[in-house]
C-alpha cells in the first residue's frame, strides 16, 4: 500500500458519531446495544475498542462498518453522511475505504489463500491493481507468501486471520476493522498480528479494534471503552507510552 | 464484476459440489434428451412427409369421375359418366397443362417361361412416366402410336423384373398378361413402397388403348373410351389452385352441367391428402414437445429447489461477499450465472444423451429422425432459459439479504 495515496479529507474527522443508537426488539422488551454514543476518529489512529461482553462493541463495529444501520444518530465516514447512501453506495464504501477482520476469519473454505485475498478485488478495484500481484503483495506483507495456494484447513488460527488480513488490505483501505481479531489465537499468536496491525497504522491506516483483552487495549494509542452500549471513557495511552521512554 | 468472472466463479462453486451438481443436473439432462428425441422424431417424420409430398408432385392434380374423391360416394362414382379419351385431349389443350394421362387398372395373371406371377397391370397414356415421377430405367417409354393403335408392349416394374423374369433382362422379351402377348420395351426404376406399404414396383404397365380393349376386358359403351382416372401435371409458374379452378370449369362445360348443379367430376390436389396426414403428424410433435417442456419444467424447479438450498447453506458466504463490497447486484449474478452453468452443463450432457438415444431409435426402431441444428439450438436456448427463469427467484431472495445477518448466521 502507498500511504501517500491517502488524503486526509480537510477538516472533517474520519468517522464522526454522533448520538449513536441501536435498538433491538426482543418481543416487548427493547434492548439498547447502543445508547447514544457520540466521539470522533481521525485518520491515522490505532483506536480500540473496549468493553465487557454484551456492552455493544460488536453492534459499534457493524456500524462503523457500514453493515449495519443505527436506529438514530449520525454517522458520517470519510464526511459523508451514511443515512444518505443506499445499498450500492454502501457496498462502494466497504469495498472502497474499510477492510474488515472477523474474529473467527470468515474465509470461503475450500478456497486458496490467494483466492480469499482476492476477493474484495472482485468486486471493485479504486488503484486498478492486477488482482494476482496485489493479493500476493498483500500475503508477503502479512508473511504468508509461501503459504499462497493453502486452502484455510491447511493453515493455522494465526495464519488464517494474517489471510483475513491481507484480504482487508487489497483494495488499499483507509480503514481496517477488526472484531476480537486475537479472541481466537493464542497468545504469542495474537501478539504477532497486534505488531502486524501497529505495522499498517504506521503504513498510514486507520486500525480500529475490538478487544475485552485489556492487554491488547493497552497496546492501542487510543482506548474506547463502553459499558451497556454507552461511551464509559476515551483515554489516550500516547502520554504513559512516552512517559515510559 | 466481468461476466467470465461470474463463470469462473460458478464453476468453481458448482466444482465443489459436484455430486450435488451432477443430481441437480439431472432433470434439466433427461429434459434437454427429451426435447431432442421428441423433437429429431417428431422431425423425420415431417421429413418423410415432406419427401412423400415431393416425390408424388406438389404440381399435380387428379380429376376423377363422381363428386367425392374419398370417403362416402355421394352421387357414386358408377353413376357419373367416366372420364374420356376427349378429355384428356380437352385437359392437354389447356396451356399451363404440362402432361397428362388417363389411368387404368386391374389385376392379371401373367405368364413367362413356365412362371407365373400376379401383378397390377396399368393402362396408361406415355405421359404418365413424367406426371407420377417414373422414371424409364432402361428400354423406352411408348409412342403415341402404339397407344393409339393398342400396341402389345408393356413397361415392367423391379418386382415382375425380379419374380417374372427371375432378375433377367426382360428387354425384348415376350410375355403374356391374360393370356396375351406383350412385349417388354423398357423398365422402370424402382420406387420402393407406398406411404400405405404397397410395393408400388409390383406393376406392368400397357397403353391404356390396349389396357381398354385387351386387360380390362369391359365392353360396355360407357366404358368403351373410358381413361379411369386423369393424372396431370401443371406448368409449375403457374398457379395449382387456379389451375384447379380453370380445369373445373373446363370439365363443367365439357360435360354440359348446368349451372347450380354439383360437379359429376372431382378436380383434386394429391398433396392436400398427404397434408391431412401432416397435420396429425404435426399434432403428434406438438405433444411429444409439450411432453419434453413439462420435464423441462420439472428439471427447473429441480434447479430452484436446489439454488434455494444452496442460498441458505452459503448466506454466512453471501454476507461475507456484502462485507467485501459486492452488491445486491453482483450477488444476483453470481447465483443466477450458477443456475444458468448448471443448465448449459446440464444441457450439453442431454444433448450429448438425446443424440446417443435418437441413433438408437432410427437404427433398431427404423423411425425415421432427424436430427437439425436449430433443435441443439433450441434446446441450449431452453436450458438458459430455464436456469434463468427458475434461478431468479433464489438469486434476488440472496441479494436481498441483509448483509449483518447473512454475517451472523452460522
Ligand atoms: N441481532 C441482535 N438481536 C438482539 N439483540 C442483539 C443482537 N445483537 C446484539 N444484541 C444485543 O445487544 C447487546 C450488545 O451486543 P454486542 O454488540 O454483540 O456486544 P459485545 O460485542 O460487546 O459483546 C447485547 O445485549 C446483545 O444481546
Ligand atoms: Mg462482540
Amino acid at each position: 500500500m502507498s500511504p501517500s495515496a491517502i488524503q486526509v479529507s480537510t477538516g472533517a474527522p474520519l468517522i464522526a458519531c454522533n448520538g449513536l443508537r441501536k435498538e433491538y426488539r426482543m418481543g416487548s422488551e427493547v434492548v439498547h446495544a447502543l445508547d447514544g454514543v457520540s466521539f470522533n476518529i481521525g485518520e491515522g489512529e490505532l483506536i480500540s475498542i473496549m468493553g465487557a461482553s454484551g456492552s455493544g462493541k460488536s453492534t459499534l463495529m457493524n456500524m462503523l462498518g457500514v453493515l449495519d444501520t443505527p436506529t438514530s444518530g449520525g454517522l458520517h465516514i470519510e464526511g459523508n453522511d451514511i443515512a444518505k447512501m443506499n445499498r450500492d453506495d454502501l457496498a462502494r464504501l466497504r469495498n472502497h475505504t474499510l477492510g474488515f477482520v472477523f474474529q473467527n476469519f470468515n474465509l470461503l473454505p475450500r478456497t486458496s489463500a490467494v483466492e480469499n485475498v482476492k476477493l474484495p478485488l472482485m468486486y471493485g478495484n479504486l488503484h486498478g491493481f492486477n488482482a494476482d500481484e496485489r493479493a500476493k503483495e498483500c500475503l508477503e506483507l502479512v508473511g504468508l507468501g509461501d503459504r499462497m495456494d493453502h486452502h484455510p484447513n491447511q493453515l493455522s488460527g494465526g495464519q488464517q486471520q494474517r489471510v483475513a488480513i491481507a484480504r482487508a488490505l487489497v483494495n488499499g483501505p483507509r480503514i481496517i476493522l477488526a472484531d476480537e481479531p486475537t479472541g481466537a489465537l493464542d497468545y504469542k499468536t495474537g501478539k504477532e498480528i497486534l505488531q502486524l496491525f501497529r505495522k499498517l497504522n504506521e503504513s498510514g491506516i486507520t486500525m480500529i479494534i475490538v478487544t475485552h483483552d485489556q492487554e491488547v487495549g493497552e497496546f492501542c494509542d487510543r482506548q474506547l471503552v463502553f459499558r451497556d452500549g454507552k461511551l464509559l471513557s476515551d483515554s489516550n495511552n500516547l502520554q504513559s507510552m512516552g512517559a515510559a521512554e | 464484476m466481468s461476466i467470465i468472472k461470474c463463470f469462473q466463479i460458478a464453476f468453481i462453486a458448482l466444482r465443489l459440489n459436484a455430486l450435488r451438481s451432477l443430481l441437480t443436473m439431472l432433470g434439466i439432462i433427461i429434459g434437454i434428451a427429451s426435447v431432442i428425441v421428441m423433437v429429431s422424431i417428431s422431425d423425420g417424420a415431417q421429413q418423410q412427409i415432406d419427401e412423400r409430398i415431393n416425390s408424388l408432385g406438389t404440381n399435380m392434380l387428379m380429376v376423377r369421375p363422381g363428386s367425392s374423391f374419398f370417403g362416402g360416394r355421394r352421387g357414386g362414382a358408377g353413376s357419373a359418366p367416366p372420364m374420356t379419351e376427349t378429355d384428356v385431349s380437352v385437359l392437354k389443350e389447356l396451356n399451363f397443362v404440362e402432361g397428362v394421362s388417363g389411368y387404368l387398372r386391374s389385376s392379371g395373371a401373367m405368364v413367362f417361361s413356365g412362371t407365373n406371377w400376379q401383378a397390377e397391370v396399368a393402362g396408361i397414356h406415355p405421359d404418365y412416366i413424367d406426371v407420377r415421377q417414373w422414371e424409364i430405367e432402361e428400354g423406352r417409354n411408348f409412342t403415341e402410336r402404339e397407344v393409339k393403335t393398342g400396341g402389345k408392349v408393356a413397361l415392367v416394374g423391379q418386382t415382375i423384373i425380379n419374380e417374372l423374369f427371375s432378375g433377367n433382362d426382360p428387354i425384348g422379351q415376350r410375355f403374356r398378361i391374360k393370356n396375351i402377348p406383350f412385349t417388354v420395351v423398357g423398365t422402370l426404376k424402382g420406387k420402393g413402397q407406398s406411404s400405405w406399404g404397397q410395393d408400388q414396383d409390383d406393376i406392368v404397365m400397357v397403353p391404356i388403348s390396349t389396357h381398354r380393349m385387351r386387360v380390362s376386358g369391359r365392353r360396355s359403351s360407357a366404358s368403351v373410351n373410358s381413361v379411369g382416372s386423369i393424372s396431370l401435371t401443371v406448368d409449375p409458374g403457374f398457379d395449382i389452385s387456379e389451375a384447379e379452378e380453370e380445369i373445373k370449369y373446363v370439365m363443367r362445360d365439357k360435360r354440359k352441367i348446368s349451372p347450380g348443379s354439383e360437379d359429376n367430376f372431382s378436380v383434386r390436389n394429391l398433396s392436400e391428402f398427404i397434408e391431412a396426414r401432416s397435420a396429425t403428424q404435426r399434432t403428434l410433435g406438438v405433444l411429444l414437445a409439450a411432453t419434453a417442456a413439462i420435464s423441462l419444467v420439472v428439471g427447473g424447479i429441480g434447479i430452484m429447489n436446489i439454488m434455494l438450498v444452496s442460498v441458505t447453506e452459503r448466506t454466512k458466504e453471501i454476507g461475507l461477499r456484502m462485507a467485501v463490497g459486492a452488491r445486491g447486484i453482483d450477488i444476483l449474478n453470481q447465483f443466477l450465472v450458477e443456475s444458468v452453468v448448471l443448465c448449459l452443463v446440464g444441457s450439453v450432457i442431454g444433448i450429448g444423451i438425446g443424440f446417443g438415444l435418437t441413433e438408437l431409435i432410427g437404427s433398431l426402431g427404423e423411425w425415421p429422425v432427424l436430427i437439425k441444428s436449430t433443435t441443439i439450438l433450441i434446446a441450449v436456448g431452453a436450458a438458459a432459459f430455464v436456469g434463468v427463469f427458475f434461478g431468479f427467484y433464489p438469486a434476488r431472495r440472496a441479494s436481498q439479504l441483509d448483509p449483518i445477518d447473512a454475517l451472523r448466521t452460522e
